[in-house]
């Protein structure tokens, strides 16, 4: 047991500027009223910029702080780094949404820094419990979100959804952690670790296949990935932009990390089936997209894909396909971000639209949006020039390296076949006949995230050394 | 030799272009009428440094040249180099002068979102000559699926009527073969650790390991090609193309198949290429046959002309494959002489369709009447088509054929067939366009070439006939860098590869975790 003392908080500065932050604003919230959303969701970004530099400031020792409950690495720092710049561009879509969809409930803002607070806990933890409970931070504020527009019926419904299989998910992950700590004596990262390096247990084997569930759902891998249509569908739209961007690259963290240093003595264990999550995703995200009509829902199966082609990155199971996996994330971020920018300004006669023939003629209306939208799209298909290409270059070669033929076979093919979807968005914008306007002006914020993600998508070809060179060192820690 | 990065600025100079385009502003027509004019004037100008180039290229020489190398992708030792040999030099050549000639024979028929047009013609441009340039696999394949993304467009949004079906098609198929080729290019710098090509060439991999890579290989560049019989997307993708669209596709992008086995296949895996060589020309044969007879029963111009194209494209395996001199000589003068004739016929099309606007045989007849200029223009193509001596398509069925008799008598026999086939149904077009009797008023009232058509029909005539009266002029700057490739290929057959069978052992174990 290592004695407390108050420079070891210094690691967990950020998290801890970001919960009183958080509550200063809740009370603010509280006493000035609804008209504040706007201001608190300024505040909160400020608030969000602050830990970011704070962090910036913070050196990534690797030291692990609180009784081993807490770590902070270069693997942490980039992760987190993803985080906050995720929140704070969901922040930057969200407000104008808030007042168009009248969701102007200054809980908003809080809520996504709280889960905010519980990803960041959550890619720190080096303990089961300091997991648990960044897990269930997150995942508490996340049901409320997508419940958030509780007088609607689909917002009500997608939260129901999520809370009841986030529920069960949370249920089976506390009792794959118990079964690993009956049968390693401990809830330590590292204690497990060497426990299982010295023999592995039945027991500890079955506790981790429960674990592995409950991330899958949580990424949404297939076979767990049965919610996330629903939710990305009935969510308001700015929350499922939320959802799309920022709790995967958390949870995706927690799984590496998870399978990386407590449970790589099974490695052979897991291998198979982190091989079949990723196979079934892969198959499932392209396939069953085909079929969509809603934009939200064809975004959702798209993300399910490209869990399956990052998940490529653990089965090959070593620095590189890790740093693949984590250049592969933030180009998706980046992507995501401004189609959700763009699927945001979908709104004809005060309400969002979310078909994809809405979009019908967009290239004769409002031709810069239809371009911005076009390049995602082919750089989500990993058309090259565009940085969406790289990702994928990155993540089957390391497939390829390692030996993975099948499932880089499989990752190309069914990349052929998600194309057609988002062709089929192309497509619609510019070759159909015009559908009426959208309405309503784009605001500085939302139009910044999607310039800085264009340019970014264009632009990353020039040099994507840095982003990889980063990427490879923040591996390299895990090692 | 020059000492500037000419290759890198032939490449991108079209970009530059691109971003004055984005800068006019103005009314509907000026914008279009200024865009025009800058994509003419800027690929124009690319095409006066590219005959530059030519000018200062070392004939005598078979190595790469005018080579730049930067750094680009240090975290995977990739980089970004460029240069061309004799294969190259003259593929470059014709993505320059068949740009500024589209954008011509666009000059009036392209009346909607003009300035679109000519931006996806422009980043066309960059795409099509990087592909040729490139001397490192990833870069080949960043230029060589890059193309996918403006004639996505350009088919997508100025095309005909079933222009949606077509653009996914061409898109679908082509990426399908592309990505395996990806996988390749990964498996390949695994094995050999880097991706520069000519460090690809010096180092084959085993015998094994070259099967699978050839056929990933394969599956890309034979649908570009396309061969026999995943062919089905050029004839829809031409159908639908707006001409000028036809122009490149037929006139640059197919060439890229052609190149790349050149580039890629038959140096790279030389073991394999020799295994697969006889299926492949057995393919070819069957194509240059089918796709001949598939073509006499056609009553739509451009289909017509695009079977053909697949026909044309099967001389170019059959001699590539038969890895004799002549053989890839001719291949490559064949992609060449195809590249300007077909581009040429579909110019003539266009020329009629923008006047008639259909594309049917049976709605024309009689054109010799009111056209005897485009009659006489158009004479002087088909017979180039058909390989009339004196005519660059001569040269190439020629040389390919010969190559052909050295590798294997009988295919080249029934190869022969396909010329004859090929004077048929070129011949009947011919008949049935210009002579005969006019069937409607409208064809009957049809005006003669206009000042434009000719400004862009006539210099690809006079290369047609340049190049079949003296094709020394290619085919000097072209034979060091055949002589070398074969020479790699041979060496490649002989080569005893100790190291290989070490990195063979691992495949096989498939072993995971580092």
């Amino acid at each position: 047991m290592s004695e407390f003392n108050l420079s070891s908080l210094s690691v967990m500065m950020p998290e801890i500027f970001l919960a009183i932050a958080a509550m200063v604003l809740l009370v603010a919230g509280v006493l000035r009223g609804n008209q504040s959303t706007r201001f608190i969701c300024n505040a909160a970004m400020v608030a969000l910029v602050v830990a970011l530099l704070i962090m910036l400031g913070c050196e990534p020792s690797g030291d692990i702080v609180l009784n081993g409950m807490f770590t902070h690495d270069p693997f942490t720092f980039f992760m987190k780094f993803l985080i906050i710049i995720g929140l704070i561009v969901t922040l930057a879509l969200s407000v104008q949404s808030l007042y168009q969809d009248a969701i102007i409930k200054f809980e908003y803002p809080i809520l996504v820094l709280f889960a905010g607070i519980g990803m960041l806990i959550m890619v720190s933890a080096n303990d089961m419990m300091s997991l648990y409970v960044g897990l269930e931070l997150q995942s508490l504020s996340l049901y409320v979100l997508a419940s958030i527009r509780r007088t609607h019926l689909r917002s009500a419904e997608s939260g129901m959804k999520y809370f009841i299989l986030g529920a069960i998910s949370s249920g089976m992950l506390l009792f794959g952690i118990s079964l690993v700590y009956g049968f390693t004596g401990s809830t330590n990262f590292d204690v497990i670790a060497s426990t299982l390096a010295g023999e592995v247990s039945l027991g500890g084997v079955i506790g981790f296949v429960f674990i592995l569930a409950a991330l899958a759902f949580k990424i949404s891998a297939v076979p767990f990935h049965m919610w996330t249509p629903d939710v990305y569908e009935g969510a308001p739209t700015p929350v499922t932009a939320f959802f799309a961007l920022v709790p995967k690259i958390a949870a995706m963290a927690l799984i590496i990390r998870l399978l990386f240093i407590p449970f790589f003595a099974i490695s052979e264990q897991w291998f198979q089936m982190v091989w079949f999550l990723s196979f079934a995703s892969m198959a499932v995200g392209a396939f069953a997209g085909l079929r969509q009509h809603n934009i939200k829902r064809l975004l959702a199966y798209s993300s399910i894909g490209n869990i399956g082609y990052a998940l490529i990155g653990i089965v090959a199971g070593n620095e590189m396909g890790l740093s693949a996996i984590l250049v592969y994330l933030t180009l998706y971020m980046v992507m995501t971000a401004g189609v959700f920018g763009i699927v945001l300004c979908m709104r004809r006669d005060g309400a969002a639209v979310e078909s994809i023939s809405d979009l019908a003629g967009l290239s004769r209306n409002s031709p810069w949006l239809a371009y911005a939208l076009a390049l995602l799209m082919f750089s989500m298909s990993g058309i090259p020039p565009l940085a969406g290409f790289f990702g994928k270059f990155m993540v089957f070669q390391a497939a390829v390296h390692s030996g993975l033929y099948i499932l880089a076979v499989v990752g190309v093919l069914t990349s052929v076949v998600a194309a057609y979807y988002y062709l089929r968005i192309i497509k619609t914008m510019f070759f159909d006949e015009p559908a009426d306007k959208f309405e309503g002006n784009i605001e500085f914020g939302r139009k910044l995230v999607i310039t800085l993600s264009v340019a970014f998508i264009v632009l990353f070809i020039l040099n994507p050394s840095p982003l990889v060179e980063m990427a490879q060192s923040a591996v390299h820690s895990l090692f | 030799m020059i000492d500037f990065p000419i290759l890198s600025l032939l490449t991108f100079l079209p970009l530059v272009g691109v971003f004055f385009i984005l800068i006019i502003r103005g009314d509907e027509d000026i914008v279009a009428r200024n865009a025009r004019r800058v994509a003419l004037y800027m690929s124009g100008f690319v095409f006066l440094l590219s005959i530059y180039m030519l000018v200062q290229f070392d004939p005598a020489s078979a190595d790469f040249q005018f080579t730049e190398t930067r750094e680009w992708f240090a975290a995977f030792n990739i980089n970004y180099r460029m240069g061309i040999d004799g294969i190259s030099l003259f593929f470059v050549l014709l993505a320059t002068f068949l740009t500024p000639i589209c954008i011509l024979a666009s000059w009036k028929s392209i009346k909607t979102r003009v300035k679109e047009y000519m931006i996806t013609f422009l980043i066309l441009e960059t795409f099509m000559i990087g592909t040729f340039c490139a001397l490192d696999t990833v870069l080949f394949y960043v230029f060589f699926e890059g193309v996918l993304i403006p004639m996505f467009i350009i088919i997508g949004v100025w095309g005909g009527a079933r222009k949606i079906y077509s653009a996914f098609k061409l898109f679908l198929y082509t990426l399908l073969g592309s990505v395996l080729m990806l996988v390749a290019l990964l498996a390949l710098y695994v094995q050999v650790g880097t991706t520069d090509i000519s460090m690809l060439i010096e180092n084959p991999v085993v015998r094994d390991v070259q099967m699978w890579l050839f056929l990933a290989f394969f599956a890309s560049f034979a649908v570009k090609m396309p061969m026999w019989p995943v062919h089905t997307w050029l004839p829809d993708a031409h159908v639908e193309a707006p001409t000028a669209g036809s122009v490149i596709l037929a006139g640059v992008l197919l060439k890229m198949g052609g190149y790349g086995f050149l580039r890629f296949s038959m140096p790279m895996f030389p073991e394999a290429t020799e295994y697969f060589a006889p299926m492949i020309m057995w393919l070819s044969v069957i194509a240059i046959i089918y796709t001949s007879l598939v073509a006499l029963v056609q009553e739509d111009m451009k289909k017509l002309i695009a079977y053909s194209s697949v026909a044309h494209m099967g001389f170019v395996t059959l001699g590539i494959f038969s890895a004799t001199t002549q053989g890839v000589e001719g291949g490559i003068f064949q992609m060449l002489s195809h590249g300007i004739i077909s581009a040429a016929l579909f110019l003539c099309v266009g020329v009629v369709y923008d006047r008639l606007h259909t594309r049917e045989i049976s709605r024309y007849g009689g054109l010799v009447n009111n056209m005897p200029k485009y009659a006489t223009v158009f004479m002087l193509l088909m017979l180039a088509s058909v390989g009339l001596p004196g005519t660059s398509g001569f040269v190439g069925e020629f040389l390919t054929l010969m190559g052909a008799f050295q590798a294997n008598t009988t295919i080249a026999v029934f190869a022969t067939t396909g010329v004859v086939l090929g004077a048929a149904y070129m011949l009947v077009l011919y008949r049935r366009v210009v002579f005969g009797e006019s069937k409607n008023k409208d064809a009957a009232a049809m005006k003669d070439l206009t000042k434009l058509e000719y400004s862009y029909l006539v210099p690809l005539v006079l290369i047609v006939l340049w190049l079949g009266i003296a094709p020394s002029y290619v085919m000097d700057r072209v034979s060091p860098s055949v002589e070398k490739l074969l020479g790699q290929y041979e060496a490649g057959l002989t080569v005893n590869d100790n190291i290989g069978q070490n990195i063979a052992q691992n495949i096989n174990e498939g072993t995971i975790n580092e």
